[in-house]
């Protein structure tokens, strides 16, 4: 198949000159947000680079031959690119060449086992963690490794602390266990039933994936959404930020053990996800986004709902200012996972976790969609300190925000007699389309790709895919005594990173 | 104000389910039933509404809810034939108890699978201590299952209890679709509790790999990769429905119908 140059106003590079073709597009201002390769009928693979820019995105790709899939690395310039190289190493068998440190990443594979891109990816594989142990080994090195199995109620990740005699102690992660190969899924599925899947990949952001496929879809469709079902979006987008940073509070407290904070937090999200569920039957907003719009009117009043949220809002923000000037609570946080302004640069990190080291522009703000541009929205003021105390003070001014927003968008359809909810996407162009919107954890990208009308390759890429590189980096010294505000400081969602 | 008062300013936010009804039970949608069989030849295309294959054509027309992922497509496309359902009493002690409406002999199995049952758990007396694993699960799982230990539902009234090892667990609760990266990890901390044991498998994808399945390392929920004995479906089950599957799980429920779950206890 040949690439239209001018599909996506993309460059087509020779793979020779590939690597530095990224590192100039990912130049300040812009950041670099991903590398997508996506297979082609002859077997090749055209990889797509792309760059968030101050007023959108911009992608350069490059073609692999079929039976020599291998360029120069992009992250010996660019670490940001380095989680993203070992993935294609694992499920297409690309073969970045000079990669610094190539680790299996979400499919160990020893050498003799196919990757499963390139047969029928429905045929089984399995995981074998002896590929794993490649760089891990060595004179006095000793290995501690806690999980995929945690005490408590957690997804499956699996870590490391690794320590040569009485150096500082290094840690290491390993997703792997909960890989499940969901972007692939998606070339099963309509287009339709696709927003279903993408409501599964991060089942905590389920609405934000929702709605950053739908808009990649209404892309290529040319759809415009009615802008009541906007106003939902945002309502419906809002109320699952407030869930995830709620959900973050109630880690810290619990590992700090603040217990009555910890019960009054429990108290206020279920209340939010009973909220949540009011409005639509889904305690985690599933079935609402669609595309073309949503899939009906609220359920509830909406007037009664904004009267429910400003009641829990007035109860959270009690009890968040109570948090913050408990000094017990406090001391654990201050200085804890500090992560230095200039690593959180180079490894593209986004969201809360940017916002905490001073970087991080916010989707909603910096290339706004949806009804944003009407929402009067304010980003979180970023905190320089980079602690976790940093990143929970970020969480806490957008949580206030996010409250407003929604409340002002319950006000909006308490007033609005819209009965248009939907509007039916007119056929789907082929082509690729880029979209992204701001979820719980920073930024969201989809790329969506279509051939004759059905999907052709959809990949989600979530904001934890930058942050969770950086996790190990937080850590100085003790491991142990910091590890659970660490760990809830950086919000990592694995389903999704895992894929 | 300190953290004491806080506390107190609540007054009791627990629900009394199971022993009353909870009024925000009919919230959350829990399933979704058959209401009405079609005329003869009005059934077609109903398989095609479906995106996990969960609907039959029959005759009868059934649900499995072991695959449904609550998408609604049945209940827009043709409301006369299913409607939701928010009792939370959905879970069953046998992957075959799932599809409704039910099945001739369905009732034989249920009273065969609870004897067996009740007879492992006679010896777990009246507290329970589980261990939670997570098998690919999309993340949501996890917080319905926490939501259980909180001060709103606070299980340990009922005598319920999450361990950290699985030396001390009676249930283990899987979740996720059953990844090939997880069977080896489930396995073992399945063989590592002590018998007798119990398995109870949260949520669509661990029942059938829901949507999630099949890919390339998805095993199509846990069934096949340790013996399973309360399915809990929904996507993610509900924490009244998760409890519920725990609560059939200890034999401290009767009959496996739906509990009430609207009007005021
Ligand atoms: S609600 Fe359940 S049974 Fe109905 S179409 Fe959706 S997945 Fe299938």
């Amino acid at each position: 198949m040949t690439i239209q140059g001018d599909r996506l106003g993309e460059e087509v590079i020779d793979r020779s000159r590939f690597a530095e073709a990224v590192t100039r597009l990912s130049a300040g201002p812009n950041r670099f947000a991903g590398l997508f390769p996506s297979l082609r009928a002859s077997g090749g693979v055209e990889l797509r680079a792309v760059a968030a820019t101050p007023g959108g995105y911009t992608s350069v790709v490059t073609e692999l031959p079929p039976g020599d899939l291998a360029y120069p690395s992009v992250s010996v310039g660019l670490p940001a690119a380095s989680w993203y190289e070992r993935e294609i190493h694992d499920r297409y068998g690309i073969q970045p060449g000079g990669h610094p440190r190539l680790d299996p990443l979400v499919l160990p594979l020893l050498p003799e086992d196919p990757h499963p891109a390139l047969g029928d990816w429905h045929s089984q594989v399995t995981p074998d963690p002896r590929a794993l142990d490649a760089h891990a080994s060595g004179e006095g090195l000793f290995t501690i490794p806690y999980g995929p199995v945690r005490s408590g109620v957690f997804e499956a990740v699996e870590y490391l602390v690794e320590t040569f005699g009485e150096d500082i102690p290094r840690l290491r992660s390993r997703i792997y266990h909960k890989h499940r190969g969901i972007d692939w899924r998606f070339e099963d599925l309509t287009p339709d039933d696709g927003v279903l899947l993408a409501e599964r990949v991060e089942g905590t952001a389920s609405v934000a994936h929702a709605i950053a496929y739908c808009r990649g879809l209404e892309q290529l469709t040319g759809t415009e959404v009615p802008y009541g079902a906007e106003v939902v979006r945002l309502v419906h987008a809002e109320l699952e930020r407030v869930a995830n940073h709620l959900d973050s509070m109630i880690r810290h407290s619990d590992g700090s053990y603040q217990a009555v904070a910890n019960a009054r937090l429990a108290v206020h999200k279920e209340r939010l996800l009973r909220l949540r569920a009011t409005l639509c039957g889904s305690r985690f907003g599933r079935n609402v986004v669609v595309p073309g719009g949503v899939s009906g009117p609220m359920r509830r009043p909406p007037d009664e709902a904004r009267s429910e949220l400003l009641r829990i809002a007035s109860g959270v923000s009690g009890d968040a200012r109570a948090m913050m000037s408990t000094p017990s609570f406090l001391d654990r946080l201050r200085g804890a996972g500090v992560l230095p302004a200039d690593l959180v640069a180079a490894h593209g990190a986004v969201g809360p976790v940017a916002r905490g080291s001073g970087l991080g522009e916010d989707v909603r703000h910096a290339r706004p969609y949806g009804a944003y541009p009407s929402s009067g929205f304010r980003p979180a003021a970023p905190h320089g300190q980079g602690d976790a105390l940093a990143r929970q003070q970020v969480r806490l001014e957008e949580m206030d925000e996010s409250f407003r927003l929604a409340a002002e968008g319950l006000a909006v359809l308490a007033g609005c007699n819209e009965s248009e909810w939907r509007r039916s996407p007119g056929a789907v162009a082929d082509g690729t389309a880029i979209s992204a919107v701001e979820s719980p954890q920073g930024e969201l990208l989809y790329v969506v790709e279509t051939d004759g009308g059905r999907l052709a390759r959809v990949k989600p890429r979530c904001a934890a895919f930058h942050n969770f590189a950086l996790f190990p980096a937080a850590f100085r010294g003790d491991i142990l005594t910091d590890f659970v505000f660490i760990e809830a400081s950086f919000g990592l969602s694995v389903a999704g990173v895992a894929g | 104000m300190p953290w004491v008062a806080r506390g107190l300013r609540e007054g009791i936010v627990t629900t009394r389910y199971p022993r009353r009804p909870d009024d925000h039970g009919p919230d959350f949608v829990a399933a979704v039933t058959v209401t009405d069989q079609p005329a003869e030849g009005a059934g077609q295309g109903l398989a095609g509404l479906c995106p996990t294959g969960a609907i039959s054509v029959g005759p009868p027309v059934a649900v499995d809810r072991g695959r449904c992922i609550l998408c609604g497509h049945c209940v827009d496309a043709r409301p006369e034939m299913f409607a939701y359902e928010s009792s939370p009493g959905t879970a069953r002690l046998h992957r075959r108890l799932l599809v409704t409406p039910p099945a001739p002999g369905d009732d034989d199995l249920e009273a065969r699978v609870r004897a067996e049952l009740a007879a492992r758990v006679r010896r777990f007396g009246r507290s329970l201590h589980i261990r939670h694993v997570d098998a690919g699960s999309d993340g949501s799982e996890e917080w319905e299952i926490a939501a259980l230990t909180g001060p709103i539902y606070d299980v340990h009234r009922l005598g319920i209890f999450f361990t950290a090892s699985p030396r001390h667990a009676d249930v283990l609760l899987v979740t996720g679709a059953g990844t090939a990266g997880m069977a080896e990890p489930l396995q073992r901390t399945y063989h590592a509790m002590p018998d007798p044991k119990v398995v109870v498998a949260v949520g669509t994808d661990a029942i059938s790999g829901g949507l999630v399945h099949p890919t390339y390392v998805t095993r199509g929920g846990v069934a096949g990769l340790l013996p399973v004995d309360v399915c809990v479906p929904g996507s993610p089950p509900s924490p009244f429905s998760i409890l519920h599957g725990l609560l059939l799980a200890m034999g401290r429920l009767g009959g496996t119908r739906p509990l009430r779950a609207r009007g005021r206890g």
